[in-house]
């Protein structure tokens, strides 16, 4: 265990040593970095996502609706009752712990198509939810005024003090990631996700583990959303909808199952891509789907996939030479 | 063969340094919906702004220098509209900016421009963008409750009481139902009915049924396209007599063409673009209206909606700010802004103060009727 969390360490070390490095690898471009600060954010709840379709093999549609309730519950709790900071964020993550666990429970005990369908409706109730609560949520317009992050003395108002906030949690985030799947719980993940039976014949309790890695995984997608809506200071019903849990999957899966540091890659992609298409006005959105298309085609696997096979193939040519 | 090279190279060089410093552009930035489910929104006032830019400088731009609008996309997404004001304020460093399409994206990226120090005016209607007001915040298009106010004249001259209301579960439809439910005892009225509809809903029977039960005196509904074109030919099939009214979001020929024979007889409110061929001669409006409806109409081939004139309303209050100001500083145009008065715009006539960012009044609107597939201005 010891030996695995200095393995970790390392390349997580190397990670957080870029990420110190991106502001002025990119020159302090105000606008690059806010586009990853929200690449971070999302990568946050990809992460968890990833855990639970990745390692453990458990679909869920419902995690842009996870990521809202949080959102939501912050901004509600510090702009409309004045609560502290730390209570509004701590409550966002809190109820959205809480809301997984009561879904969870029965909802976990689906499988396949049927757990997909099952999340798709808790999603599509949250979203409704958000839309009609008017006087709590503000509507379909969406919600005004939610104050901006500040500690002690200090206000995380610039975008470079807001992207070393997001990536430090992604680090965290990811190195508690990491772990995780390196210890007993991630080889009875993965032994679930090859065979329900098989694990728990193995004496794995089936429905604890899984339960516990949607509710780990909803805790993720709860703290990005309160660093989303202290971000933003402005949250709509329409970020949290049914289309954002498929495109979180779609990062997911390009970015490759299984591999926490391709969900990440998948993630900075599939935000930032659009942004740099601008420059070909008109034809961006045929651009994208082509990508993304060619990217199913040649990495299956992900581009995690594509990485490590492309490693192998170097290796291979110098082992020859 | 090099000296020639040499020499076209440095006379080409020279040549862009001494345009450039001689008229640096005036950027205006613009983020739009032009895809996405408000792209009936945003197509319009993205022609718009690129038929004003080319008018502009082919009369020799603004202050001698050319103008130039730079345009993007949000895709009606709230994160993109965010990632473009971004762009905008960082690296495009515009002076002004108009934006967004919805009323959602303009509440997202408001703080961003307000703490920029950016003026920011804005195509989409939500009092909530005015009031209360932002210093560096304005909008073009007429309020929800100018809307609502009109109908209820009309309806109250009418001797209508009861009334029945129909909404839609979007911004659009909620912003109307708050400014409806407000204002409906203020005119003496009794709201009979307050039914909801989604905006994706094909059938709206169910609701009309309940209202036909509830026998109002008159129906308003408040939702854009395609919802109110169904509720109109589910009134037909129900063969309800009472009168219905829509609100201004389908103030454009594709509601009619949408519902069909279904439309005839139904009342709204509508800016004057729609009917400026019958607006009385001499009405201050009239000529500038007729001009912006053939320009469009030659340059795009596409017929010319009120939200394209949300659009040309916006860029030219900027224009009109920065020639009064007679420099082109953020702060110089914020100023100007709001000290225009007596501004004739497609939507209305503007009078701007550090009060009212908007400008306009109900007398904005006019009511019309939809007669054998067109709109007929009611008299005034």
């Amino acid at each position: 265990m010891k030996s695995s969390t200095l393995r970790q360490l390392a390349p997580v070390s190397a990670f957080y040593v870029l990420v110190l490095a991106t502001p002025t690898l990119l020159s302090y471009d105000y606008y690059y970095l806010s586009i990853l600060t929200m690449a971070g954010i999302i990568a946050i709840i990809v992460m968890g996502l990833n855990l639970l379709l990745g390692f453990a093999g458990q679909i869920s549609l419902g995690h842009a609706a996870l990521f809202g309730i949080s959102a939501y519950t912050t901004a509600v709790m510090t702009a409309t009752y004045g609560f502290p900071l730390a209570v509004g964020m701590l409550s966002g993550v809190g109820l959205t712990a809480v809301v997984a666990l009561v879904v969870g429970m029965p909802v976990l005990k689906l499988k396949g198509y049927y757990l997909a369908m099952a999340t798709l409706g808790f999603g599509l109730i949250v979203y409704i939810f958000f839309n009609e609560a008017i006087a709590l949520t503000g509507g379909p317009s969406g919600f005004v005024g939610i104050p901006q992050l500040h500690f002690g003395g200090f206000t995380f108002d610039s975008e470079l003090s807001y992207f070393f906030l997001v990536w430090t949690t992604v680090t965290v985030v990811l190195l508690i990631s990491l772990n995780l799947i390196h210890s007993r719980i991630g080889r009875a993940l993965m032994a679930l996700h090859a065979s329900d039976k098989a694990a728990q014949s193995m004496g794995i309790n089936v429905a604890r583990y899984k339960l516990f890695i949607f509710v780990l995984s909803a805790i993720f997608a709860g703290i990005a959303g309160v660093l989303y809506a202290h971000y933003l200071s402005f949250v709509a019903p329409s970020s949290f909808g049914f289309h954002f849990s498929v495109q979180l999957i779609t990062m997911v899966v390009l970015g490759g199952m299984a591999s926490l540091w391709g969900g990440i890659a998948g993630t900075v992609f599939l935000t930032a891509m659009p942004e740099f298409l601008r420059a070909y006005e008109n034809m961006e959105v045929i651009i994208y789907g082509l990508i993304l298309i060619l990217c199913m085609m040649y990495l299956p696997q992900g581009m995690a996939g594509g990485v490590s096979k492309l490693v192998a193939l170097v290796r291979r040519r110098l082992g020859r030479a | 063969m090099f000296r020639r090279l040499l020499a076209v190279t440095t006379v080409f060089v020279l040549g862009t340094f001494s345009v450039a410093s001689a008229a640096e552009p005036i950027k205006i930035g613009a983020i739009l919906s032009a895809t996405g489910p408000a792209s009936f929104l945003g197509e319009p006032q993205r022609n718009t702004l690129l038929m004003l830019q080319d008018q502009i400088n082919e009369q020799g731009g603004l202050l001698g220098r050319p103008l130039e609008v730079i345009i993007y996309d949000d895709e009606t997404e709230v994160n993109r509209a965010v990632a473009a004001a971004n762009r905008l304020l960082s690296r495009d460093r515009v002076v002004a900016a108009i934006g967004a399409t919805t009323s959602g994206n303009t509440l997202a990226i408001m703080p961003r421009f307000s703490s920029a120090r950016i003026p920011l005016v804005s195509m989409a209607a939500a009092e909530r963008i005015v009031k209360p007001i932002n210093p560096w915040v304005f909008k073009t298009p007429q309020s929800d409750r100018h809307a609502v106010l009109r109908i209820l004249g009309h309806a109250q001259a009418l001797g209508f009481s009861d009334i029945a209301i129909l909404t839609v579960s979007d911004g659009f439809g909620q912003a109307g139902r708050e400014v409806l439910q407000e204002l409906l005892p203020e005119f003496g009225m009794n709201l009979v009915a307050d039914e909801i509809y989604g905006p994706r809903d094909t059938d709206m029977t169910p609701q009309l049924t309940k209202i036909r039960g509830l026998s109002p005196d008159a129906i308003i509904v408040w939702g854009t396209n395609p919802g109110p074109a169904v509720i109109a030919r589910n009134r037909v099939q129900l063969g309800i007599q009472t009168s219905m009214y829509m609100s201004h979001g389908v103030a454009s020929k594709r509601f009619i063409e949408l519902a069909g024979e279904a439309a005839e007889g139904l009342i709204l409110p509508a800016g004057r673009l729609a009917v400026a061929d019958q607006l009385p001669e001499g009405h201050p409006q009239k000529a500038l209206l007729l001009e912006y409806i053939q320009a469009y109409e030659a340059r795009f081939n596409a017929e010319v909606s009120t939200f394209g004139g949300y659009a040309f309303d916006a860029l030219q209050l900027i224009v009109e700010a920065i020639t009064k100001a007679g420099e082109a500083t953020p702060q110089a145009i914020r100023d100007n802004l709001q000290q225009i008065s007596g501004f004739i715009g497609t939507g209305g006539i503007f009078e701007m103060s550090p009060e009212d960012h908007n400008g306009l009044d109900e007398q904005a609107f006019v009511m019309v009727r939809i007669t054998d597939g067109d709109w007929e201005l009611l008299v005034e």
